[in-house]
């Protein structure tokens, strides 16, 4: 027997062992799970406990070392783990901007101190991160951003605004680009990189309600919020490199969540479930759905979505095989978040008027939920970077087109 | 499935497309299209080719064949697709010599691919008939038995490399009425037979393809490919095969239109600026680009899946042709909108890769043919 399939067989009797029984069939995407952070709350008990003797064992962060609170699991062993959580039908014990975004930075960016004292908590759930990057004038163009940072002896005291900070309201450290030199030749060179207590009673964090009611972004004020310079990730005004890496790996996280896993097809016999849908909203004629366009449009948004995915595991299969990654992260963002974006709207047009529902009575829960999740997807090609920049990336930096 | 090159499919990518660079640029294309030549390609290129085993990779090594699969012979073919090479890896390898060898245990088999492995005998299959379109099963061609013979009658159309084969692959129908899948079964016509006419015929993009007329030729029992009224699901099984082929020569052709388009958007000036400075025709190559990124993993999928005998092979064959249908149109309308002016002239090849496009979307099933059968597979 292999070494891989022995790890499997152990996964599997650890597992079977360890799942609490109230955690089975709960929602697994990209986007549900328990987010941690000392404001947690756990729908179901078995969540808690599902948390905690996955972090006693490293695995709510697989592959990282050992030493801060990971699972040391190469990427194969991560692989089957996840394979075998969804043999069993149970979620990710954690999920999050900490393990997502600022641990890998971490990892890669910063310092001895900075992995011990920062890692461990994001394994065990007891922090949680979000991203303070945008500011009201600094949207596409990233690096104009003007939240201050002067130095006062051993800190730096942060004054400024930033906007669509994910959960802000409900982190509890930000990880921030701010302006540490307002005089250097280029803007991208005056940028640094800082960690923030958001206890500091300077942070007041307002969250903004968006057109689907509902208010997943913040906006996040620093008033004179004093942050010791030890909070700095890689050096001071070298912020720019740390922001495009944490970059690649939002885009590639919005990719995952977005495109490359929820579109394969069943593999039972059954219908996928955009056609089951159709067949539900516009009837079925022959065994088939009864309108041909929609069945059409059903189909294409099947195969964009297969064609998608088989791409982002072509990526995958090449980084195991030990090929360099290419830029394809840029290409995963626009790609997999336009083919969300439609996906949405065709399942709107297949709901027809049963989309129309805001809230309350005479309308059915799940497509009052498709409506809202639709109107929240219109922000899909616009966060983590437009489109129209992921285009210009993929033109310079892919393409080598001339600037 | 591991969708990642290994070591030795790098090598035969890499050798092919050095080979295919040295024997067959693009010019050499246009000279013979140019010469009216009605074979139009080189028995004796392809002869060389088929030295470099490349005519015997996806056939059993029982049968004369190099043992590999369609995960290797899609790498031959897209480097051919890259520069319009002619030689007859469609039409006579895939079609001819994959009815061949799926048809089962037969004197024909025996006599047949081994010809065909090492390229001294070519072998087309006939699947098109006027007015069927993508329709296998639209077959008026009639087979009548008569004694222990068959007696052939009908016409077909655009028969991939015909011209200058040895032998051609006729469906004909045994019984039943066009459209139907029972009661069709495939013969091996030698075109010297009594009766048969093959007559080229002159395409846009100038492949090789010929009308077959078929006035009462006879056929001995022993020419039959497969079971008699059988052949319909052969037919689809060969059909399959030859999609993913012609899927890898179009990724080649349009990964070649692409670069092209890139090389222009970096020499040409207007308004004193290189174009492909332009945010407007920057954001054109980025989604051809991604286009052609997808419809690499399809083709990359499908030939696997065929390998494997995967259960979804039908719908990842259907999910290559339609995603490299419309990725090749893509490319190659925004390429030519790109050269602009020059590219609307026949002296640039990006015309060339226009017009193969075309044609390979039309043959096997369009993007909208294969999305609808993606959808009768998945039960809507």
């Amino acid at each position: 027997m292999s070494d891989l399939e022995t790890f499997r067989q152990q996964t599997r009797a650890w597992l079977e062992a360890n799942v609490p029984n109230d955690i089975v069939g709960l929602p697994a995407g990209e986007l549900e799970g328990t987010w941690g952070g000392k404001r947690a709350t756990y729908p179901v008990p078995g969540l808690k406990t599902w948390l905690d003797v996955m972090a006693d064992k490293g695995w709510t962060a697989p592959t990282w070392p050992t030493e801060y609170g990971g699972g040391g699991l190469d990427p194969d062993e991560a692989k089957v783990l996840t394979q075998e959580m969804r043999a069993l039908k149970v979620p990710a014990p954690l999920i999050g901007f900490g393990l997502t975004m600022i641990g890998p930075t971490l990892l890669r960016f910063g310092n001895d101190e900075q992995k011990k004292e920062h890692l461990p908590k994001i394994c065990r759930g007891e922090i949680r991160w979000c991203q303070g990057y945008s500011e009201p004038g600094s949207g596409s163009d990233l690096a104009s951003l003007q939240t201050k940072a002067v130095r006062d002896g051993d800190d730096f005291v942060i004054t400024g605004t930033k906007v669509w900070t994910s959960y802000a309201d409900q982190a509890d450290w930000i990880f921030a680009l701010v302006r540490s030199n307002p005089d250097a030749p280029k803007k991208q060179e005056g940028i640094t990189f800082i960690l923030i207590d958001m206890d500091d009673p300077g942070v007041k964090v307002s969250p903004i309600l968006l057109i689907s009611g509902k208010s997943p972004f913040c906006e996040t004020h620093f008033t004179d919020v004093r942050v010791p310079v030890e909070n700095v990730v890689h050096k001071i005004d070298a912020g720019w490199t740390v922001a495009k890496a944490l970059l690649g790996h939002e885009r590639t996280m919005i990719a995952d969540a977005f495109g490359g896993s929820g579109a394969k097809p069943r593999k039972d016999a059954g219908r996928s479930f955009l056609s089951d849908l159709a067949v539900q909203h516009v009837g079925e004629a022959d065994g088939r759905v009864s309108d041909a366009i929609l069945r059409d449009e059903v189909a294409a948004m099947e195969m964009d979505s297969r064609a998608f995915g088989l791409t982002v595991q072509r990526t995958k299969d090449a980084a195991r095989a030990g090929h360099q990654p290419g830029s394809e992260s840029s290409m995963f963002k626009v790609y997999g978040t336009e083919l969300n974006m439609q996906r949405y709207e065709l399942m709107v047009r297949i709901l027809g008027p049963d989309a129309l529902g805001w809230e309350g009575e005479g309308f059915d829960e799940a497509d009052l939920n498709t409506t809202r999740e639709w109107l929240r997807s219109r922000g899909n090609s616009i966060e983590g970077g437009t489109s129209e920049i992921q285009l210009n990336i993929i033109a310079k930096h892919v393409l080598g087109l001339p600037v | 499935m591991q969708l990642v090159l290994n070591e030795d499919q790098e090598l035969i990518a890499k050798t092919a497309r050095d080979f295919v660079d040295e024997h067959s640029p693009v010019s050499r294309f246009r000279a013979l299209r140019d010469s009216g030549e009605e074979v139009g390609y080189s028995r004796a290129l392809f002869k060389e080719m088929a030295e470099l085993g490349w005519a015997g990779i996806p056939f059993d090594e029982k049968l004369g064949g190099a043992g590999m699969g369609f995960a290797e012979l899609v790498l031959i073919v897209e480097a051919l697709g890259r520069n319009l090479a002619p030689e007859p890896f469609l039409g006579g390898v895939t079609m001819g010599g994959c009815a061949l060898a799926l048809g089962g245990e037969s004197g024909l088999r025996e006599a047949w691919l081994p010809g065909v492995i090492d390229a001294s005998k070519i072998v087309a299959l006939a699947h098109q008939e006027a007015g069927g379109r993508y329709d296998l099963f639209a077959i008026g061609t009639t087979a009548e038995a008569s004694g222990d013979r068959y007696i052939l009658t009908g016409e077909k159309t655009q028969v991939l490399d015909a011209v200058g084969a040895d032998a051609v692959i006729i469906p004909a129908r045994t019984s039943g009425q066009s459209g139907d899948r029972d009661g069709i079964t495939l013969f091996l016509v030698e075109t010297n037979s009594k009766g048969l006419a093959i007559e080229r015929q002159t395409r846009l993009d100038y492949r090789n393809a010929a009308v077959i007329r078929l006035e009462g030729v006879e056929c001995s029992a022993t020419s039959v490919l497969g079971n008699v009224g059988e052949g319909g699901a052969l037919l689809e099984e060969v059909i399959d095969r030859a999609t993913v082929v012609l899927c890898a020569e179009m990724l080649g052709g349009m990964s070649e239109a692409f670069d092209l388009t890139l090389e222009y958007l970096k020499t040409r000036d207007q308004f004193g600026v290189r174009i492909g400075t332009f945010q407007g025709l920057q954001h054109r190559a980025a989604k051809v680009y991604m286009e052609i990124e997808l419809a690499r993993s399809t083709v990359m999928a499908a030939s696997r899946a065929l390998d494997a005998g995967d259960k979804q092979t039908a719908q990842l064959v259907s999910l290559a042709k339609a995603r490299c249908s419309d990725a090749y149109i893509h490319a190659t309308n925004e390429g030519v909108q790109i050269f602009a002016g020059v590219g609307m002239t026949d002296e640039y090849d990006i015309g060339f890769y226009m017009k193969r496009a075309r044609a390979s979307e039309l043959t096997f099933g369009d993007a909208a043919f294969h999305r609808d059968r993606w959808a009768k597979l998945g039960n809507y």
